[in-house]
């Protein structure tokens, strides 16, 4: 698009816009598509950016630490947690080593047995804490030498269900992203079937517009930037509401897990504003894809 | 419309104004042109020349193909055999830009006057004026003398529902001109009017070919092709039979 169509679609021109006439439902429909469309838009965005987020993070974290737990008789249940501790301290990349408390144990499992568990009557394992360093230990070398030194630990470095979680997270994100475009499809199809209508409603006005001497470009450029100007206010309005809503949801917190982190941080907050213009686009390409059509097919 | 503001009239007349005739040039030709609708011959075998400033009726019986003939003189049809040419140019060889062009070098009045029901009078003349991007506010004094010409100007704010038959006409013939056509296309222009405006409409048309202008008026107003003949130079055309025929003394 030149320059001066760029600045004629912006500013327009007052008589051609009075040209066609206001169409009542089409600029309805236009209005409530874009702005329902950049409401979900945004909680799309804020949902596919959480995800990405979580799956940092589970990925980061999760990766660093492991636990040994100790599968022992009661009376042999301490010296191998000193053994365990202790060549933990002696392996190469583990960062530290530390062994839950039996507080720390009856807390985890709390949930399903109840704060009142004597854990000290239970066969439960004792939990080792083992923090990576960077580079990181080896894994098979070390769950070898406990094998030989202390036959009751079982290294579990939460492979087996982090990566599920993490795939999942990365899955939530790419679920966003697709949803956006969807979303956007969706706007792209409701404007078109909006400037149909209106460019349907409105044969006669471009039957008259013709035999005055009208361009094409000029008849589609009074649809187009009705459009788009309309598709621009609405998907502005949805963006504030969107935004809002985001903004009244409870802050991230352990205790309520992942949707408390529904949201946006930081500069992240400036990614919904991107929405209107592009909803503009959409609806530009889309009008005028729609009017270029509808004028080539009327002879 | 802010741009049209009551100002003192300036009488320019530039709407009125033709360009130079050349002599001996045809404005509009149409060489065995053939046109079919849906399946049936509506017009054979037409050949008919419009010289610069000439003035011509085009007369024969409802359904006889005097609108369809109009309309493939201005591009709005394509003929189905035989060539349409305009100020020299094929007609049928016109991209979509090259045909919004040619319109505004043929000023065209529908029986029905086609307006846009939601501007004023004022507007609705000015249009050809808007959609070729001129600046109203200096073509303000040509739009009061023209609207003045044609006994519109009170009725300048009037939106198009709101103007009897007579008026609607006026109107459409005032838009016809506003971008000072060479040709001017009027289909039954005085259908829907009485005797007197029919007179005042066609005393518009000869003051418009006296200017220089070419003009082809479909009627099947016998009367008002005798108050014309006593006036201009007028050439009569009959569609009979599919066929275009110069008429004679029996009007």
């Amino acid at each position: 698009m030149s320059e001066g169509r760029l600045r004629k679609l912006i500013v327009g021109d007052a008589q051609a816009d009075r040209v066609v006439p206001p169409s009542g439902f089409t600029a309805q429909l236009t209005l409530f598509v874009s702005g329902a469309m950049a409401f979900l838009a945004v909680f799309a965005l804020a949902l596919s950016l959480a995800s990405g987020r979580l799956a940092n993070r589970w990925a980061d974290e999760l990766a660093r630490a492991a636990t040994l737990r100790i599968n022992a008789p009661a009376e042999q249940r301490l010296a191998q947690t000193e053994a365990a501790l202790t060549l933990l301290r002696q392996t190469p990349g583990v960062a530290s080593a530390r062994a839950f408390t039996a507080e720390e144990q009856a807390e985890l499992l709390a949930p399903w047995f109840g704060a009142a568990l004597p854990i000290d009557s239970l066969p439960v394992p004792q939990l080792i804490e083992v923090i990576e360093g960077d580079p990181g230990y080896d894994g098979t070398g070390l769950r070898l030498r406990l094998q030989a030194e202390v036959p009751g630990a079982v290294l579990d470095d939460h492979t087996r269900w982090r990566a599920p979680l993490v795939d999942a997270a990365r899955a939530l994100r790419r679920l966003g992203a697709v949803s956006i475009l969807l979303i956007a499809g969706a706007t792209a199809a409701m404007i078109t079937l909006a400037a149909n209508a209106a460019l349907a409603a409105n044969a006669q006005v471009i039957e008259v517009l013709r035999l005055v001497g009208a361009l094409d470009s000029y008849i589609a450029h009074a649809f187009v930037r009705r459009f788009t100007l309309r598709a621009l206010g609405g998907a502005a309005a949805g963006v504030g509401l969107g935004m809002i809503g985001v903004w009244l949801m409870p802050a991230a917190s352990n205790e309520g897990g992942f949707l408390t982190g529904l949201g946006f941080q930081g500069w992240a907050w400036l990614l919904p504003l991107l929405i209107p213009p592009l909803g503009a686009l959409v609806a530009f390409a889309a009008t005028t894809r729609a009017a270029n059509k509808r004028l080539g097919d009327l002879t | 419309m802010a741009a049209l503001n009551h100002g003192p009239l300036k009488l320019t007349g530039c709407w009125g104004k033709t360009a130079e005739r050349k002599q001996g040039t045809v404005v509009i030709e149409l060489e065995n042109v053939g046109y079919n609708y849906g399946g049936g011959e509506l017009l054979s075998d037409v050949s008919v020349k419009l010289a610069p400033g000439s003035f011509h009726f085009l007369t024969g019986p409802s359904g006889a193909g005097k609108t369809t003939l109009l309309k493939l003189c201005y591009g709005a049809l394509t003929p189905t055999s035989g060539r349409v040419r305009a100020f020299n140019m094929d007609v049928q060889g016109l991209d979509r830009d090259q045909m919004a062009h040619l319109r505004r070098r043929v000023g065209v009045v529908h029986q029905d006057c086609r307006f846009l029901d939601h501007l004023p009078v004022i507007e609705n003349i000015a249009l050809p004026l808007i959609v070729a991007g001129k600046d109203l506010a200096q073509e303000e004094a040509n739009l009061r003398e023209l609207l003045n010409w044609v006994g519109l100007s009170q009725r300048a704010d009037a939106l198009p529902p709101e103007l009897s038959g007579g008026e609607r006409q006026r109107a459409a013939l005032a838009r016809s001109v506003i971008l000072s056509p060479d040709v001017i296309i009027a289909d039954e222009p005085t259908g829907n009017v009485d005797w007197e405006m029919s007179q005042r409409l066609l005393q518009l048309l000869v003051e418009l070919n006296r200017m220089g202008k070419t003009i082809l008026v479909a009627t099947h107003d016998m009367a008002l092709i005798r108050a014309a003949k006593k006036q201009v130079q007028a050439r009569v055309l009959r569609i009979s039979a599919k066929q275009l025929i110069q008429a004679g003394a029996d009007l």
